[in-house]
């Protein structure tokens, strides 16, 4: 049952993408210049630029060009970045792991202190903690994510000098790559140090990028909350005299976290939006960084590579929230 | 609980289980003047009674069992006057010790059993855990007498039961479930909040009937909250008509149904359908609403949908009076002759 519902979900990812790099590729092709005028500046001549389009294949009718990608792509070949010449996918493997550690510091983060957040506003609810904590959220998600990062950055970095301002290890420390996810490998090579040195890196960004999730799922922890306390069956648990603890957790907490579980997977989304401005910020050099580096310089190879993979990450983390969702709430069935 | 008010607990004066004397509860919300939704509200139930609290929607009769078993918030509502049980009054209660009570010497049965019930949980945990934190029973126990409860209300197939959610259940199931919740512990005192409201008809008198059976099995006595006088019919010894947040007419049911002397408890008879009826003669309502109502302070609340009012009952309020039985806040009754 479960397993057939993975394949079904997994096999309509197919047309997804197919469709989604249709659009991409018309999209990319359809914005003013090119790799070849972004990569010779302003002095390039129609010339040297056309030469340089027939180099990278760009001569060719559009539809030639997507079939071209298309046939490689399926392969996981997604062509050479026209910025570096390095193979994208070579380039994606190497910054993927400083994004996936970076976005989930920052959903624990968010999730951790979201949820029980959430859930003593709505216990308080109209009071001072209360109100505080929606006008902290409201805060949360107006603030621009670059803003709040350059602010925490001068403040606790620059000035009080708590954290680092940049990067994610010191060059101090001799850390051995195996995974590429620093605090993992730390761990994995029983070098402690060099896993709490990439903790200490981590926390600012992952602060920075956290806000907006956070602040998300607080309001609907909230809101969600307050809607169960008001709902019958807390009533008929309340009417069977039940100790507070068991109410709270089994009977409003369980039916509260199931529209929590939706969000936190649309959230995913939006930090892997928000992962290229902090990386930004902090100098991070993951995805986002090489995403901002294609835009500018049109690599169209990488920005291809990268939309479609980002799609396909947030296909999958709502595959996997859809799961989860079926496991708490017995009446969602996996057909 | 003190040792006092254990097993051989002592009644009060009048030998009553439960004593609600001048019970009033007034919501108030900020900006709004304050609505009393149930206003001195005093009645009796003996230990194995079954009491009628009948009226239609707004006359204070849920709210009037949602204080009864301290379910109503904290902020925005007051509660005053005293519920007596085991000579002690509820209302007086810490919120630990009146969470030990409730599920354990009185419970209650409500009126949507799908939204009563926690969807994402089964049906047996549902049950065993009101067992487990009343009787102290370990998981195991719990669930032997789980399934046997279920088998009591008619369920069939109770062992596998245990494990279905609310949704896999009928309407009717879901109710028995309910019951079976209420009942786990053997309370001395049941209150149904309109039970069968959400079920068929034909689901309804079975579970009325179960209901009844259950009582006199149990011993417990019975609150049953209703609009519906079929109900009440079946089922109450004793019935208080509620209007407006008051208590219009008390009597014993016989004599409630054969003389109704309260013109609204009277209009509220004759508005049931009758089969023998002459076709086409048009059924009797009730004029107006309860939005209509006057306040009780100095009038009759009923006044303006009365068809006996008379010029005291604006103006002057009418205080209730008890004779040979039967309770009665009416200036101008219907006379005992009359229907």
């Amino acid at each position: 049952m479960m397993l057939r519902f993975v394949l079904r979900r997994l096999v309509q990812v197919i047309p997804t993408l197919l469709l989604l790099s249709v659009l991409v590729f018309a999209w990319l092709r359809s914005l003013p210049g090119g790799p070849a005028s972004a990569f010779l500046g302003d002095r390039a001549t129609p010339e040297s630029i056309a030469n340089l389009n027939r180099l990278l294949g760009l001569d060719q009718p559009i539809w030639v060009q997507y079939f071209r990608f298309l046939g490689r792509a399926v392969t996981g070949d997604f062509g050479a970045s026209t910025i570096t010449g390095e193979p994208v996918m070579v380039e994606i493997g190497r910054a993927l792991p400083a994004t996936i550690e970076l976005s989930v510091a920052a959903l624990l983060i968010a999730v951790v202190l979201g949820i029980p957040l959430g859930y003593v506003a709505a216990r308080h609810r109209g009071r001072p903690l209360d109100v505080a904590t929606v006008v902290g959220t409201l805060f949360g998600v107006a603030v621009p994510v670059f803003f709040l990062g350059y602010v925490l950055k001068d403040v606790f970095a620059v000035d009080l000098g708590w954290f680092p301002p940049s990067g994610r290890q010191s060059v101090a420390v001799d850390a051995t790559d195996v995974t590429g996810f620093a605090v993992l490998d730390g761990i994995m090579t029983r070098e402690f140090d060099a896993s709490l040195d990439a903790l200490h890196h981590l926390v600012l960004p992952a602060v920075v990028l956290a806000t907006i999730p956070l602040a998300v799922i607080v309001r609907i922890t909230r809101a969600s909350v307050l809607d169960v306390m008001d709902s019958d069956f807390v009533r008929t648990a309340n009417s069977k005299g039940l100790a507070p603890g068991t109410v709270r957790g089994r009977h409003v907490l369980r039916n509260a976290l199931l529209p929590v579980s939706t969000t936190i997977g649309l959230q995913v989304g939006l930090l892997l939006a928000g992962a290229v401005l902090t990386e930004r910020v902090f100098v991070w050099g993951g995805i986002g960084t090489l995403l901002a580096d294609a835009i500018t310089l049109r690599d169209y190879p990488r920005l291809q590579a990268i939309l479609l993979l980002g799609a396909l990450i947030y296909v999958l983390v709502n595959l996997l929230v859809d799961l989860s969702y079926a496991i708490i709430d017995p009446r969602v069935r996996l057909s | 609980m003190t040792a006092a008010h254990s097993a051989a607990a002592p009644l009060t004066e009048t030998g009553a289980l439960l004593s609600v004397r001048d019970l009033r509860v007034v919501f108030q919300r900020r900006g709004e003047p304050p609505t009393v939704a149930v206003d001195g509200v005093s009645f009796d139930v003996a230990p194995g009674q079954v009491v009628g609290l009948v009226g239609e929607s707004g006359c204070g009769k849920s709210v009037t069992s949602m204080a009864v078993m301290r379910l109503l918030p904290d902020r925005g509502v007051r509660v005053g006057g005293s519920v007596v049980m085991d000579g002690v009054d509820l209302l007086t209660l810490s919120d630990d010790e009146m969470r030990r009570r409730r599920g354990r010497d009185l419970s209650m049965v409500f009126q949507d059993p799908l939204t009563s019930l926690n969807p994402v949980i089964p049906i047996g945990l549902q049950v065993t855990e009101v067992l487990r934190r009343h009787r102290g029973m370990n998981k195991e126990a719990a669930r032997k007498a789980a399934a046997e409860l279920l088998e009591r209300v008619g369920i069939p197939d109770p062992r596998r039961r245990l494990d279905s959610y609310p949704h896999q259940l009928s309407g009717g199931m879901r109710q028995r479930a309910l019951i079976a919740i209420a009942l786990a512990c053997r309370p001395r005192l049941l209150i149904a909040d309109e039970p069968t409201t959400a079920l068929d008809v034909t689901i309804q008198a079975q579970i009325l009937e179960l209901l009844k059976e259950l009582v006199r099995e149990t011993g417990a006595a019975l609150i049953m909250i209703t609009h519906d006088l079929g109900v009440v019919a079946g089922l109450c010894e004793t019935v208080n008509v509620l209007y407006g947040g008051r208590i219009v007419e008390r009597a014993q049911r016989h004599r409630l149904f054969t003389t109704p002397r309260h013109p609204y408890t009277h209009g509220l008879l004759r508005s049931i359908p009758r089969l023998d009826a002459p076709p086409g003669e048009e059924l009797p309502a009730i004029r107006g609403s309860v939005v209509d109502n006057l306040p009780w302070a100095d009038n009759c609340a009923f006044a303006p949908r009365c068809p006996r009012a008379v010029e005291r009952c604006v103006g002057v309020s009418p205080e209730e009076e008890t004779t040979g039985g039967r309770l009665l806040r009416c200036h101008n009754p219907v006379p005992a002759s009359a229907d």
